[in-house]
């Protein structure tokens, strides 16, 4: 391992793995991953000052496919563990990678409390519409009608869209993007990095093997970006909502909302406001509180 | 007599049995009294029957006991529920205009209060519970001002004029019994001391801030909700991160998370909650990020009896998480011991880097009992184990394996924004320097390597905790064995029995994993009648240590009606087993009397 100085430009090989991915070839995840590698670069963050965590998927491998803290934790609690690390040391980025149902199914009901919460990471969700580590079943995002091992009749159910419910759940910051345009998937994690708060991006990242409806060649011809249209405000809640619901035809990618007006939740919590990461301070509590919490009892 | 004194207090729930209680217990502890209480109580927030038992006494109390000395009935139902069980020389003072007394036995002191007479001048509910207090406390032999002493600090930030209502109130009711109710043959007690008086919850959760837990998090959940109040409350001054959760699987992995980032984390919460956070206790032990949870049990199973107490939870945890992992897990043996065993239960856990778990139940964490001040101290050692927090000198040529195959099992910990130590921790199989088995190719020697890394560890789990010590006469007739919090109870019990003639001896269990199995089948091994004593159906530590040991015992007494034991529960039992058949193991499962 090489210990980077400091003062050193960071370059896209100091966030190289310990492996190389062992996803499908033409998987939509290394589409991301690079994406992130070459914006943590571009920023010059040490990798030592990221942690990386992830659920269990396909794409929740990806802490192991780069140079950073990496917690492969365990499947849909990736956000909850990430919470904590925050909380424990507000000073490190926190990245969190996973798939759809990791994050919309099992980790449903973590998404929506650390969007709440307004936990200031960065959720990337590799959004294939499929299972795809357990060989092809229906996922909370697979459209309807969609046939798949558990669902092999169509899926009769409507499917979970993932950025209405994070405008919803109150996310600070709500994007989409697609895996086959990186430089503007990188522009959005960079954003999404830089954003002091939650940030999601759900990225449509393509399963080559087990996913034949949602393809690269079908988003290409439906994905639009809202960059393209110079009158959006993504400071617009109520637009933003109106965009997310578009879907068919053409599908918006790109920043549908960004507000910077709430604290996050470090910034919000009465011990860490304004002070230094929990993990460095002092174990001991004064002698003037511990006789005043004893003095209550008595 | 028996040198001890008990109050009790019943009344639907909303009525104010609480406050009262609070005072008794204050009262006494200032007057150098030990204390030690018991709330009866159902899942409801208004109505229903709640029964405050406050036992005090000069010597160490060691449970609520067996017999009620003065009973304050608020309403008609507690009357009723336990004016038959109230014996000669005990008193009961109650609110003559709503509560009508039924049939005392011979030598029971009824004493009305006129309320409504009294309090001419108040409208207020609460009069009556304030009149009986006052009443009471003077025929217990104390003078009023040390009841004014606490009237004042209870009511002093509800204004003036409600500290006034409430003293003269105290006066009307002390001097209406100084005038018309005997007073009890010995009066309390006094000595030149102060305890503290606390529950098991707040015992725990200040045994974490000792500990030096900086971050704690929790899903509501009785019976352990009370840790989480005293975190919330003291968050500031203690300097602890306190989160309330969405659930018990984000309180785990949020606890988790935080610990993997350097600092002590903890969540409690009870069998349900506990359910849910098994896989993540899986991924603490794989992931060797040390946590600990403190489970505190109700009676089960499923949502079961709320706010009963049981010992039920034993096997959930032994066998919680698949898969074969190092894990700890220890029963405090009293309110004290909830205190002394959270940084004890984090070392240990820090140290060995595994999931600790703290096993108590509602009987502990929602009783209360005295402590010496000087008990709680906040100077325990910490030892966070082998842990890298900061780089050292580094020329860049070392290579860090997180999970390093070392001969004690543990791998020096660094934690994340340690520069040059990056790695991933993972919950799959991952090789000595975290790179998951499952990528590389599926490796049975690796694989083999880290499962024997992680659980060499055990051995040095083993001689770290130490083995129980037989208390009594090593010959004695009965040898009576509890787990966790029945240690109280039991060494009443014994006393009891070898008064009776009965010589019997006491072993209690605190660490359940490690077991010391050797130690305890040696001490068993000189016992002339061996009971289990524990609150579940199926004898679960007896079955545990049956399983671990192959040692059966000649009797079990078990209770799994969701009250507590008492002392003569045991002691009948005892007597009934050793008149019984010989050469057979016998049960006894004794009947609460009382109907709370």
């Amino acid at each position: 391992m090489t210990t980077v100085l400091e003062t050193q430009k960071l370059t896209v090989a100091d966030f190289k793995g310990k492996v190389d991915p062992d996803w499908c070839a033409g998987c939509g995840d290394f589409g991301v991953l690079s994406s992130l590698q070459k914006v943590l670069a571009e920023m010059n963050i040490q990798p030592h000052d990221v942690v990386t965590i992830s659920g269990i998927g396909c794409s929740s491998n990806l802490p192991g496919f780069i140079n950073t803290y990496g917690m492969h934790t365990l499947h849909g609690r990736a956000l909850a563990v990430a919470t904590g690390v925050k909380m424990a040391n507000h000073k490190l980025h926190v990245i969190v990678t996973g798939g759809d149902g990791d994050g919309f199914g099992i980790g449903g009901n973590h998404f929506i409390h650390t969007m709440r919460r307004n936990v200031d990471l960065l959720y990337i969700a590799m959004d294939n519409q499929i299972y795809g580590l357990t060989t092809g079943q229906t996922s909370p995002t697979s459209r309807k009608g969609m046939k798949t091992k558990s669902m092999p009749y169509g899926n009769v159910e409507e499917p979970i869209n993932p950025i209405s419910l994070a405008l919803a759940a109150g996310a600070t910051f709500v994007a989409r993007g697609f895996s086959a345009e990186p430089k503007h998937l990188m522009d959005l994690v960079k954003q999404g990095l830089e954003h002091k708060g939650f940030s999601f991006i759900d990225v449509f990242s393509p399963c080559v093997t087990y996913n034949h409806d949602n393809t690269y060649a079908w988003f290409r011809e439906r994905v639009k970006k809202l960059e393209a249209d110079s009158s959006y405000d993504s400071s617009d809640w109520h637009e933003a909502m109106k965009r997310a619901l578009i879907w068919g035809e053409e599908i918006p990618i790109g920043k549908f909302f960004e507000r910077t007006d709430l604290p996050s939740l470090h910034e919000a919590d009465l011990i860490l406001a304004g002070a230094g990461p929990l993990a460095h301070r002092d174990l001991q509590i004064a002698p003037r509180v511990v006789r005043s919490l004893i003095a209550e009892l008595m | 007599m028996d040198g001890t004194f008990a109050v009790a207090i019943g009344g639907a729930a909303g009525q104010g049995v609480a406050t009262p209680g609070d005072i008794f217990a204050k009262l006494f502890v200032r007057r150098g009294l030990h204390v030690n209480a018991y709330n009866a109580y159902q899942s409801i927030i208004r109505g229903g029957h709640t029964f405050l038992t406050i036992r005090t006494g000069t010597e160490e109390v060691k449970c609520f006991g067996d017999r009620i000395d003065l009973l304050i009935p608020l309403n008609q139902d507690s009357m009723d529920r336990h004016l038959g069980l109230m014996r000669s020389g005990a008193a009961v003072v109650y609110n003559s205009d709503t509560v009508k007394p039924g049939t005392a036995h011979d030598g029971v002191r009824l004493c009305p209060l006129p309320v409504n007479q009294l309090s001419k001048a108040s409208r207020s509910k609460v009069e009556q519970n304030t009149l009986a207090l006052a009443a009471s406390l003077q025929m217990m032999g104390v003078t009023f001002e040390p009841l004014a002493e606490i009237l004042t600090e209870q009511f002093m930030r509800k204004g003036g004029k409600v500290v006034t209502e409430n003293l003269d109130i105290a006066r009307v009711g002390f001097d209406y019994a100084v005038a018309n109710f005997q007073a009890f043959a010995s009066p309390l007690p006094m000595h030149d001391m102060a305890y503290a008086v606390l529950s098991g919850n707040i015992a725990l959760a200040m045994g974490g801030a000792a500990a030096g837990v900086k971050f704690y998090c929790a899903y509501p959940m009785s019976p352990s909700t009370g840790v989480l109040h005293w975190m919330a409350a003291h968050a500031r001054e203690a300097g602890i991160v306190v989160r309330q959760v969405e659930d018990e699987i984000g309180v785990i992995n949020m606890a988790i998370g935080a610990a993997h980032a350097g600092v002590r984390a903890m969540c409690a919460t009870s069998g349900g909650g506990f359910a849910l956070m098994t896989e993540a206790l899986g991924m603490s032990a794989m992931m060797e990020t040390p946590v600990v949870v403190i489970d505190v049990q109700r009676a089960g199973p499923s949502t079961g009896v709320p706010t009963k107490t049981e010992q039920g939870d034993l096997w959930q945890m032994l066998g919680a998480g698949f898969g074969d992992f190092p894990r700890l897990i220890a029963a405090p043996t009293d309110i004290l011991d909830c205190f002394k065993l959270v940084p004890e239960m984090h070392n240990l856990a820090d140290r060995f880097q595994c999931p600790g778990i703290i096993l108590s139940d509602l009987l502990l964490s929602e009783g209360r009992s005295s402590v010496d001040p000087k008990q709680l101290t906040f100077d325990a050692e910490i030892n966070r184990g082998e842990m890298i927090t900061s780089a050292g000198p580094s020329n860049g040529k070392t290579v860090y394996n997180r999970y390093q195959i070392t001969e004690s099992g543990i791998s020096p910990r660094a934690i994340p924004g340690v520069p040059g130590h990056t790695h991933t921790a993972s919950t799959d199989e991952h090789d000595e320097n975290g790179v998951l088995l499952s990528d590389e190719f599926t490796n049975p020697v690796k694989r083999r390597a880290m499962m024997e890394k992680r659980q060499r560890k055990v051995e040095g789990i083993e001689t770290a905790v130490r083995a129980p010590v037989l208390k009594g006469e090593p010959g004695a007739a009965v040898t009576l064995i509890g787990w966790g919090s029945t240690d109280g109870v039991i060494r009443e019990a014994v006393e009891l029995l070898n008064e009776e003639g009965i010589s019997t001896n006491h072993l209690q269990i605190r660490w359940l994993v490690p077991l010391n199995g050797e130690a305890i089948v040696n001490i068993l091994s000189s016992s002339r009648y061996s009971i289990i004593v524990e609150n579940n159906y199926s004898g679960q530590f007896a079955r545990y240590l049956r399983s671990e040991t192959s040692y059966v015992p000649n009797g079990h007494i078990r209770k799994y009606d969701g009250e507590p034991f008492m002392p003569h529960h045991i002691v009948a039992a005892v007597k009934e087993q050793l008149a019984g058949p010989t050469g057979k193991t016998q049960l006894s499962v004794p009947m609460h009397e009382i109907m709370v």
